[in-house]
């Protein structure tokens, strides 16, 4: 596959949180437009990739490398990967307290925007732009003055991570088990924003325990991860399967 | 019955470690020295400098009387020691108990005779004094009293506020303009002989502000003081006197600033306040003393007395503290509720860096019927700063349905910081309702790593994560000193976090 055309493109990568390895050798490549789904059991290193993609600390890469549109990712700073088009959905959203969805918002598509060369957007502008997209996620606007994630329910938090998406209009998403925690009707408008944002110059990875998502958003490509590496690959269908069997039956292809 | 709780940070994260390492010294802008001649009395304290004070202030014998008590109670009196603080033994006697520009002896009639450089010292503090340019709305409408080392330079919009009937002027020019109102209210909230500091200062008291609202006046402007050391080995023991009478308001600023030195400087005030029935006043304070080096070198030894008195039914009291400068804090503004429905609140934000210590927090003391008290402290430690909240709420015999809510916050930053919370309670009459909150928390990697995921750089993350902390407090703020103590907790942070 030529790299060029490639959006992600990670390669052999081994990772270790302490001293304990958790990725050993995952490859995996996304083109523009595509939308890949990683599924696997708990413990097979789902979140360790997520995380490593977005630059947190505490995760040495010790083998491979990510690129990202052809540039090393893992070189980048987190609000580096962030300015670049990197968005990570936290499985858990942290508090701020005191600090409004409104204020948070702003603050990161300004930086992002300063960072990139571009005109940060003013107050009244910036809240007709984010009030639209509060509307696309059927929020109550209320929320942006209230302290982010502050008090949120388990889905609420969820729906704020997929508005902070919609806002920030990343080209890479990483959605590490936003599908977790929500009920059908939140599932739905979760999967709406997460449609609303395919497109033919974005690339979207879900790091899924469940098919119920993939039901909404239909992937490309379905990946299990099993003990830091992918041990099988397929279309949708596979999916399906996994649903019905569970994972037992892909670990013995551990060392393939 | 008093409750102790502790805490000392965790172990620090890496990116917080990261950050406080990587950050050196801010350097503390306030700092410059304004080179002025002024006449300085020799160090050393006795009856004959408390006399010599008075004789150059002009005072009359009551005044004088009363120094002279204070200052012999003094001698008797122990310096406190319960503080959670530490510090070398203060010499009193290498102390300098007065010291004033010479330029200030004549006694200017206006601020356009006063000595260009100092008005040039508070222009390079951002202070306000022109009148012209705050008419034109260049700067808000605030009428301020600049008090320098000993002496008031000047007060502005004096006449405008006099049109209102209200007497904004300084301490010493109210001892002889309007001796009745000093005499009946000086030392009536905070006695002579109160504690230690409130003692020293009453005996040496040099300047300060006084603030009289007459029956029904709103006064129509914000009032502030502007309070700075420049003099070496001076205190500044400054006393001020706000007297809100029957159904007035006023809003209050002070703002406090010293250059950088070596040594230590004292400074210990005495605040008074008294609301009359159905008063108003708001107090609020931005501490910018110099807060020594990273290694605790120097610094302004903040040890103050402040309180109010809500005298008569329904008056308010509301103290706001912004408090991010001095080596070492000892202050608790505190609210005697004698009035029946009276209120008193105590908002603090107290941060602590490299080696500062604050021993701060406040006392409400329910004497009347349905009295209702509201304390929320925000305490940040970082570097090796110690922080501790130490709160009083004492319910009196005569106090039915009295109400009282404490929270007490303490944020984290870094593992070589730590946060202590006094708080006592002693309620004497069993209508009384009392809830106390308190969380202590830290700055985490979580919090950080997720602002950078956005885009946000870890100073600004840092620097957002602490004003949202501190928010509930400085919506207690006029609207533009918010802004600046906003910014001033920006400034205090660098060189610890962001």
């Amino acid at each position: 596959m030529n790299e060029q055309t490639h959006m992600l493109d990670i390669d052999n990568l081994h990772a270790k949180v302490e001293d304990k390895d958790i990725l050993k050798g995952l490859s995996l490549s996304l083109r523009p437009g595509e939308v890949h789904a990683i599924m696997g059991p708990n413990g097979s290193g789902k979140s360790t990739l997520a995380h490593v993609l977005a630059g947190r600390e505490g995760y040495t890469v010790t083998q491979g490398g990510v690129k990202f549109r052809g540039q090393d990712l893992l070189a980048m700073e987190p609000e580096e990967r962030a300015a670049a088009g990197v968005f990570l959905g936290f499985q858990y959203p942290v508090e701020i307290p005191g600090v409004t969805n409104l204020y948070f918002l702003k603050a990161a598509l300004n930086a992002q925007r300063k960072s990139r060369g571009e005109k940060e957007l003013d107050a009244a502008d910036f809240l007709a732009y984010v009030k639209q997209r509060v509307k696309q996620m059927q929020m109550d606007p209320k929320m942006l003055h209230r302290g982010v994630n502050e008090g949120f329910s388990g889905g609420e938090k969820k729906r704020n991570e997929i508005l902070q998406m919609l806002v920030l209009q990343p080209s890479m998403m990483i959605l590490d088990e936003t599908d977790s925690g929500l009920d059908i009707d939140a599932l739905k408008v979760v999967a709406d924003g997460i449609n609303a944002m395919r497109g033919p110059t974005t690339a979207t990875l879900l790091v899924t325990h469940y098919q119920r998502l993939l039901d909404h958003v239909q992937p490309d490509r379905v990946h299990v991860l099993a003990d830091g590496r992918i041990v099988k690959s397929g279309g949708p269908e596979l999916a399906r399967e996994l649903e019905e069997k569970g994972y037992a039956w892909l670990q013995p292809q551990k060392a393939a | 019955m008093a409750a102790t709780e502790q805490t000392t940070a965790p172990s620090p994260t890496s990116e917080v470690r990261d950050l406080v390492t990587r950050r050196v010294a801010q350097a503390y802008s306030a700092g410059f020295i304004t080179d002025v001649e002024s006449e300085t009395i020799p160090i050393g304290l006795s009856e004959d400098v408390v006399r010599l004070i008075s004789l150059r202030k002009n005072e009359p014998q009551w005044l004088l009387d009363w120094r002279l008590k204070a200052y012999r109670r003094w001698l008797k009196m122990d310096e406190p020691k319960w503080a959670h603080v530490n510090y070398e033994p203060i010499d009193y006697q290498s102390i300098s108990y007065f010291s004033a520009p010479k330029s200030m002896k004549d006694r200017p009639k206006s601020l356009d005779e006063v000595d260009p450089k100092l008005l040039e010292t508070y222009k390079k503090l951002g202070i306000p004094l022109r009148e012209q340019e705050m008419l034109a709305g260049v700067v808000p409408q605030v009428a301020v009293d600049v008090v320098f080392d000993s002496v008031s330079v000047g007060t502005t919009f004096r006449k405008k506020l006099a049109e209102a009937g209200v007497i904004f002027c300084s301490i010493s020019e109210a001892v002889h303009d309007h001796p009745e109102i000093v005499k009946k209210y000086l030392g009536s909230v905070v006695p002579f002989g109160d504690n230690y500091f409130a003692a020293l200062n009453s005996a040496v008291f040099s300047d300060g502000s006084f603030v009289f609202i007459p029956k029904g006046v709103r006064c129509p402007m914000e009032l502030s003081t502007y309070f700075r050391i420049n003099e070496r080995n001076t205190g500044q023991f400054e006393r001020t006197l706000i007297v809100a009478e029957e159904r007035s308001h006023v809003s209050y600023l002070e703002g406090c600033t010293a250059p950088q030195r070596d040594e230590n400087q004292l400074h210990a005030a005495v605040v008074e306040l008294v609301a009359l029935d159905d008063a108003e006043i708001k107090y609020s304070t931005v501490q910018n003393w110099y807060p020594g080096d990273e290694n605790g070198k120097g610094g302004i030894y903040n040890f103050v007395t402040k309180r109010g008195d809500c005298r008569g039914p329904r008056s308010k009291i509301s103290w706001t503290q912004v408090e991010t400068g001095s080596a070492i804090t000892w202050k608790y503004p505190s609210c005697i509720l004698r009035g029946d429905d009276s209120v008193g609140e105590f908002y603090s934000v107290a941060l602590t860096h490299h080696r500062q210590q604050a021993d701060t927090g406040t006392k409400m003391i329910h004497v009347g019927r349905n009295t209702r008290s509201t304390i929320v402290s925000k305490g940040i430690a970082a570097g090796h700063g110690q922080q501790s909240y130490r709160g009083l709420v004492r319910v009196l015999p005569s106090a039915h349905g009295a109400r009282n809510h404490t929270q007490c916050d303490s944020l984290l930053i870094g593992d070589q910081c730590g946060a202590h919370t006094f708080p006592y309670t002693e309620i004497r009459n069993p209508t009384a309702i009392l809830e106390h909150e308190a969380t202590t928390s830290k700055i985490g990697d979580d919090q950080l790593f997720y602002c950078r995921s956005r885009g946000i750089s870890e100073e600004d993350a840092v620097s957002m994560i602490v004003n949202g902390f501190c928010k509930q407090v400085f919506k207690e703020l006029p609207m533009e000193f918010a802004v600046e103590a906003q910014k001033l907790l920006a400034v205090s942070l660098e060189g610890a976090v962001g």
